[in-house]
């Protein structure tokens, strides 16, 4: 019979697993020398008149809405820097890789960047979840990521540069603004998942120590599309205003919901920190016209450097394509990079991580500059006011650049959120 | 007593958007035990079309009505290329149609993708439908009172035709007893493609409708299909009626979790609930009793 | 080669591949990626026979995929904490440190043995309630498809807990052996690869045997199995038990392998993506899942890479046509191939009585 037979052949790779297994034990944790320290020398390689830059998004899958956009903004950076004579003489040559929508898709490409295409960097992520994942594949290699999305903080690793907001540079200015409008009642809704949750612990907190009401405090699924509920919650309520830190197509259906019972922003605005230009659109402008937003950038940013970035972009991509905030940190972001490796002479990761500091940047946001400690760039919050033409229009301005403070550190009030 | 009438006009309301995108698998689920995953992207195909319709006709308060028949054909049409191409040869394999049909939806969805672009479209509420209307002081939005008014409609329009008309009657006929069906000289051919044209045709009204109350993006469809399978599931196999009950009683129970608790554990409770109703009744509320084995 | 040989040999030419040629013939980052590839292969011998053989249609396979996933995770980060520490994603959004059902998990044996039981057990008890109430063929499907969407809404609203939508990751070691280090990740791979092929001669034997034939037989006729006196409860219940047994070794070793765990790998879009491996390399064989999600895997990685959006029409179009016009898949063709005389073989494992003829 082959039972008995294959039983064999089954037992015997058994043992012969085994045997690996325990013949082939490699360094342990605690041993100097394990634990990731060892990284595997780099393999880029900058002899020629090139040099290979990765970009990393999402092309495919739920996230590839957003994510095509900074991957546009991406490219038009990298053609505008070849253009001007490239990074150091060399001319930049991008490995684009899909991202799937999907973390552990985002871990592996991010490997396959760096040891097999032997790039000098890598650009984009989008999700948290995917930053998250990446981030082991970056320190163990020690390579180098710039991640250009705001986030909610409390974070930060010498191979990563956070070219978007962290929470102290658009979460607190919003509350800021908020307080100035005289709101002393808030109502908090959020996407069931880290960002929301995060940030409305930051919420409470501030608005503990500055006497603001917390009305209450809503979650709903990622994707979820009936917020009858939430919205009577909201109504009933009856807060100053409402924070929104939904995500996604959830806010088509939220704001739909909100003008519906016929709440205006007149009456409570809802001060949203997902929503950019790209989002307007879909949403429909009749039914969030008026409504706040904070963010770093908007369109309608009124300097030659922006307007140069908004003709280019849509001479690259079409006269009906929008910029919003992450797209505009991704290109900076490069234009950043860019200044790092020039300042160090050389794209050695540490040579750049040691120039890193200080490095500033004409950015179409206005100047921003990288902190050498926490490798998040300083940048001013605007807060914007949706028009009636789709786009962003500055309402607020935090006046200067506000110092990335990722854990809080110098907020008093916050020293009970993270232990 | 606010929250009172408040949540059960939400939980009516929520069954009834439930109701409008379960119906047709009612019927093609329900009466054809075909598994159309695609059924989502069928709404996601009529929300399209009223987006398209608009554009063409303007942002008249019309153009809303008018895109309900189109996006029904729409669907239809879908429905029937879909049962033509490959549902066809697959009747005797139930299980299999549905992943069949979740390729279909795959591809669908990337061609919208394609064809729209990712970033969700917006089609505005027509004047006559926006804002609250007061009733005893109480305001509800008549977009929400507009697609509970659609969704019993369609349902009665669905009922009568299935009791009343000679369609009616075939499909029943069909349904209950193939083999007899065919010997009585019913085309059971011509049956299957017309049922699966009038269910895929419901998904795309029921686009329509949902356009008024979320976004409109390719991956539209998915945030319905499993609900409103459940929903099918729940109120049996081969009667339209226990798919009407299980909707609103499904509707008034999420807004109600969801209203003590949160959304998150409101959904997960509900299917709690269902999973524990179908050990009390496992062929769901109303069943048609057929005499084969399988 | 005679039929005796037949399956003793594809083992050992499986063991050879995989212990010999991939690790010789693949760059370190390859031989990852294989690695995640072979734990799609763990979980598809579960659902080939669940499904294949047992007419079960688990849209739910990444419930215990995610539940091994996670236990494993959990340990990890608990590990990597050191003894009576706190992990390091907890610390920075709660201060209530480690929560009670986490505590277990600080022990090896705990944590191997929840891997090994707990996705069984509540198979276990998920399948005899649906079964024995004779849930079962759409309905089945579809609950167990909203088990997965379930289990990932609870995984996303709960971040102390469970890390929310990030999921766990960042993991230093395993079991002791620092998780970098290219030797000890080569012996992951070996592991994989090791369970994989145990785990498929499990499968084997059970296919062969007569419990095997019964569940065809539950597959094929349920009601007459009833009539001859037996319960196919029990039996569907047990394949199904086998099948989220395999998806939970799985997902315990997808973590070291992967680095990572989010709700993006079990809800209801990866459950079905386990399914797709399984039809194409046909579902009711012992080596065709395996094939078919390994192949699936790799040209995922490869085509997308080439054709983000015409990955996803290549993939819907295989499922589609795989399915509607070789529901044996693609193993049926070479099935056909090489045996002729008894084309429906795998379909119908029970031969008929010959007759006489």
């Amino acid at each position: 019979m082959t039972v008995s037979r294959s039983r064999r052949a089954i037992r015997a790779a058994a043992l012969l697993t085994v045997g690996l297994v325990l013949s082939a034990c490699g360094a342990r944790v605690d041993t100097p020398g394990g634990g990731g320290a060892a990284a595997a020398p780099s393999c880029v390689d900058t002899s020629g008149s090139e040099v290979k830059v990765g970009f990393l998004n999402s092309r495919s899958g739920t996230m590839a809405i957003s994510e095509n956009t900074v991957f546009d903004a991406l490219s038009l950076a990298a053609e505008q820097i070849n253009a001007a004579g490239g990074v150091l003489g060399k001319q930049l040559s991008i490995v684009a890789e899909d991202g799937s929508s999907e973390p552990t898709i985002f871990a592996e490409k991010a490997q396959k960047l760096i040891r097999s295409d032997c790039v000098a960097a890598v650009f984009g992520g989008w999700t948290s979840s995917s930053r998250k994942a990446m981030l082991p594949v970056f320190e163990s290699n020690n390579s180098l990521l710039f991640y250009p999305v705001q986030y909610e903080g409390l974070e930060s690793s010498k191979n990563i540069f956070y070219t978007g907001a962290t929470t102290n540079q658009q979460i607190i200015p919003a509350l800021d603004y908020l307080k100035e409008q005289g709101v002393t009642s808030l109502f908090l809704v959020g996407s069931d998942y880290v960002f929301p949750q995060t940030a409305n612990k930051i919420i409470k907190a501030y608005a503990a120590a500055n006497g603001i009401e917390i009305r209450g405090e809503e979650y709903a699924p990622l994707g979820h599309t009936d917020f009858a509920t939430i919205v009577a919650k909201v109504r009933d309520a009856g807060a100053g205003a409402v924070f929104n830190t939904l995500n996604g197509d959830s806010n088509v259906a939220f704001f739909k919901e909100y003008k519906n019972l016929g709440l205006t922003p007149d009456a409570m605005p809802v001060l949203s920190v997902s929503i950019a230009e790209e989002e307007v659109g879909g949403i429909g402008v009749d039914n969030i016209v008026g409504q706040p937003v904070a963010w770093n950038y908007y369109q309608t940013i009124d300097t030659p450097t922006n307007q140069q970035f908004v003709e280019a972009f849509k001479a690259a991509y079409g006269a009906n394509r929008v910029t919003s905030d992450p797209m505009e940190a991704a290109y900076t972001s490069l234009f950043l990079w860019k200044g790092m490796v020039e300042k160090a002479g050389s794209f050695d990761v540490a040579a750049v991580q040691a120039a890193a500091g200080g490095v500033s940047h004409d950015a179409p946001e206005g100047t921003v500059t990288v902190n050498g400690e926490n490798h998040h760039i300083a940048k001013t919050a605007l807060i914007g006011k949706i028009g009636a033409d789709g786009l962003i229009h500055t309402e607020w301005t935090s006046g200067a650049p506000i110092e990335p403070d990722p854990y809080l550190a110098t907020y008093p009030w916050a020293s009970g959120l993270a232990s | 007593m606010d929250t009172l009438v408040t949540q059960v006009f939400n939980g009516l309301s929520g069954g009834s958007i439930l109701l409008l995108a379960a119906l047709g698998l009612a019927l093609t689920f329900g009466q054809m035990g075909v598994i159309n995953m695609a059924h989502g992207e069928f709404i996601m195909a009529g929300a399209y079309t009223a987006y398209v319709t608009q554009n063409l006709l303007g942002a008249a308060g019309l153009s809303l009505l008018v895109s309900l028949p189109i996006a029904f054909a729409v669907g239809g049409v879908l429905g029937v290329v879909l049962e033509a191409l490959l549902l066809r040869r697959m009747y005797h394999r139930p299980l299999d149609t549905l992943l069949v049909t979740w390729g279909v939806s795959l591809v669908l969805q990337q061609l919208a993708r394609d064809v729209f672009g990712t970033a969700g479209v917006d089609v505005p509420a027509p004047e006559w439908l926006s804002g609250p209307v007061e009733v005893l002081g109480f305001s509800f939005p008549r977009t929400r009172l507009f697609i509970l008014l659609l969704a019993v409609a369609a349902f009665l329009a669905l009922a009568a035709a299935l009791r009343y008309t000679a369609l009616g009657r075939r499909i029943r006929a069909t349904v209950q007893n193939r083999p007899l069906a065919e010997t009585s000289g019913i085309s059971t051919r011509a049956t299957d493609r017309l049922t699966f044209f009038i269910g895929s045709g419901l998904a795309g009204v029921a686009g329509v409708a949902l356009t008024l109350m979320g976004s409109i993006s390719p991956n539209l469809g998915t945030s319905y299909i499993v609900d409103a399978f459940l929903v099918v599931v729940v109120g049996g196999i081969g009667q339209i009626k226990g798919a009407v009950i299980a909707a609103f009683l499904l509707g008034v129970a999420q807004s109600w979790i969801e209203y003590s608790t949160t959304a998150s554990i409101a959904k997960v409770l509900v299917f709690a609930l269902i999973v524990a109703f179908l050990q009390v009744r496992p062929q769901g509320i109303f069943t048609v009793r057929t005499r084969s084995l399988a | 080669m005679s039929r005796r040989w037949a399956v003793p040999a594809a083992f050992a030419g499986t063991a050879l591949l995989l212990f010999v040629v991939a690790p010789l013939a693949l760059s370190p980052f390859r031989l990852d990626q294989l690695g995640r590839y072979l734990c799609f292969a763990i979980v598809a011998v579960g659902i080939g026979l669940a499904w294949g053989r047992g007419g079960m249609l688990t849209l739910g396979q990444g419930v215990f995929f995610g539940m091994g996933a996670y236990l494993m995770a959990m340990h990890l980060k608990l590990a990597d904490a050191g003894p009576g520490g706190t992990p390091d994603f907890m610390a920075l959004i709660s201060s209530d440190g480690v929560p009670w059902w986490w505590e277990p998990f600080r022990s090896e044996v705990v944590t191997l043995l929840a891997i090994l039981l707990l996705p069984a057990a509540v198979a276990a008890v998920l399948g005899l309630a649906t079964f024995r109430r004779r849930v079962r063929g759409a309905y089945f499907a579809i609950l167990s498809q909203a088990l997965a969407a379930a289990f990932a809404i609870l995984l996303i609203g709960n971040p102390t807990g469970t890390g929310g939508s990030t999921g766990l990751s960042g993991f230093r070691g395993f079991f002791g052996f620092a998780l970098a280090d290219p030797a000890n990740r080569l012996v992951l791979f070996f592991t994989a690869a090791g369970v994989l092929l145990v785990l498929l001669a499990l499968a084997r034997q059970l296919m062969v045997s007569r419990y095997g034939e019964l569940l065809v037989a539950c597959r094929d006729a349920e009601e007459r199995v009833r009539f001859l006196g037996y319960d196919p409860a029990t039996v569907k219940t047990a394949a199904f038990v086998v099948a989220a047994f395999t998806a939970g070794i799985a997902g315990a070793l997808f973590v070291p392998i992967v680095g990572i765990v989010s709700p993006n790998d079990v809800g209801i879009v990866p459950s079905i993506g386990m399914l797709i491996g399984v039809a194409i390399g046909g579902r009711t064989t012992l080596f065709g899942p395996v094939l078919g999600a390994i192949a699936v895997a790799w040209a995922g990685s490869t085509l997308s890479e080439q054709f983000p959006s015409g990955w996803t029409y290549a993939q819907g179009l295989l499922f589609m046509l795989v399915i509607a016009f070789l529901p044996g898949g693609l193993a049926s063709l070479a099935w056909r191939r090489t045996r002729p005389a008894r084309p429906a073989a795998a379909a119908q494992p029970v031969p008929a009585p010959s007759g006489g003829s």
